[in-house]
């Protein structure tokens, strides 16, 4: 099965700044990614190329084998639920069904009008008159009815309450379990990532971070806590994510597939919150130039 | 049919738990041979979880030969955890109960309970070992 996403060394410039930069994904299909990082650190770039809203600047990107929005084959593989869940405000829902059905080739009407059912949307309701939960609803609604490989969610549940949100994740979920579809959201809710996601990715300062299996990721992560050390003194296979220290304590956490040997650690499993902020952490504190670390005697 | 819920803070992963849990209700007598468990797609909505942790929970569960898929009719118990010892439970429970008053009675608070219960356990572990 060909990869849902490939990107090679892509990049995007707007004016003077670069959004994303030297970003290269291999995404099989059939996980959910979860997408996270900072305000501001390139998601949206990234998934407007992967829908082909944005043309790179630099590299390529591949969707479900295709240039995205290539041609008509191209667009009926994808479908992207913009932030905020975009819909006509002065159109009735049933209306968007309608739309949906003369636009998208591979449109499911049983599964549009059953899920308007089951989420208790009335079908003459303007979408101008539904609550933020209901309008992510009918936005995911027509979403999955366009029947995808791929899903795009751009922040789907930042602006709905936890009841919304949790709602809006199991439709997603169920659907997920019903289509054989793939798909992308990005997150800040790193719990909600936890649980339904399979795969990671970690954006921040334009650059991806770290991609992977999420079990793998988080099994490769480990807290170190030990007395303090100078970091050069790290095994080569320990990739270090983020120092800190003190005048008697170093904190690492790092990156290995290997087992951490050294007895004068005191090692920890983490969690994902932890590697994710982790990632951040590491990122800015290689910006700001660490201080040197002075030698103990 | 039982349903399942996800702690945040166990330490252990969604699919971890899952695993537990039928594997608890499998010892508490709650889940017989022939109960169907939720399907996948029940499960991944009920608690907005990704199908494959779903999926590789029952898969596990399956390997250890405790559940069996039956293709388009679902999944079922195929062996129970809960022996011939599930009989004793209640007289046992009620000595522990009694044990319980009398620590209380003995001014004995939650974490002191606690701690002799855990040590006494261990203490005994070890001598059954040994």
């Amino acid at each position: 099965m060909s990869p849902v996403l490939r990107a090679r060394a892509l990049g995007k410039k707007y004016t003077q700044r670069w959004a994303l930069q030297n970003c290269n994904l291999n995404v099989p299909a059939g996980r959910v990614v979860g997408l996270v990082g900072p305000n501001g650190a390139g998601k949206s770039t990234l998934l407007n190329l992967a829908t082909g809203m944005l043309t790179p600047t630099a590299g390529t990107i591949e969707v479900c084998g295709g240039r995205p929005a290539a041609d008509v084959t191209q667009l009926t593989r994808v479908g992207f639920v913009a932030q905020d869940a975009p819909v006509y405000t002065g159109l009735r829902v049933r209306d968007h069904l309608d739309l949906g059905r003369h636009l998208n080739p591979a449109w499911n009407d049983e599964i549009a009008q059953e899920r308007i059912k089951r989420i208790g949307l009335d079908p003459k309701q303007r979408a101008g008159k539904l609550s933020g939960g209901q309008r992510a609803q009918l936005a995911l609604t027509l979403g999955i009815a366009k029947q995808p490989e791929l899903l795009i969610l751009d922040e789907p549940v930042a602006a709905l309450d936890p009841l919304a949100r949790r709602e809006f994740m199991q439709s997603l979920m169920e659907s997920v379990a019903e289509q054989e579809m793939s798909v992308i959201l990005s997150s800040h809710l790193v719990s909600d990532v936890e649980r339904t996601c399979d795969y990671l990715i970690v954006l921040v300062d334009s650059r991806v971070q770290v991609a992977g299996d999420m079990e793998e990721l988080l099994a490769q992560h480990y807290r170190l806590v030990g007395p303090r050390r100078d970091t050069s003194t790290v095994p080569a296979d320990q990739q270090i994510i983020s120092e800190s220290h003190t005048d008697k304590q170093t904190t690492l956490l790092i990156r290995t597939e290997s087992a951490v040997l050294d007895p004068s650690w005191t090692v920890t499993q983490l969690g994902l919150e932890d590697v994710v902020l982790a990632y951040m952490q590491g990122s800015k504190s290689t910006r700001e130039e660490r201080p040197q670390l002075e030698v103990l005697r | 049919m039982i349903e399942f819920h996800l702690n945040g803070r166990s330490g252990l992963s969604p699919y971890q738990q899952l695993v537990q849990q039928v594997r608890h209700a499998l010892r508490l007598g709650l889940l017989d041979i022939g109960d169907r468990l939720p399907t996948v797609k029940e499960v991944s909505q009920q608690l907005a979880i990704n199908p494959n942790t779903v999926l590789k929970a029952y898969r596990e569960l399956e390997y250890d030969g405790l559940i069996a898929a039956r293709p388009g009719v679902g999944t079922f118990v195929t062996r129970t955890l809960a022996d011939a010892s599930l009989a004793s439970h209640g007289p046992l429970r009620k000595d522990l109960q009694r044990w319980l008053t009398k620590a209380r009675l003995a001014g004995l608070d939650e974490e002191s309970i606690e701690a002799l219960f855990i040590t006494t356990f261990r203490g005994n572990a070890g001598e059954d070992v040994a």
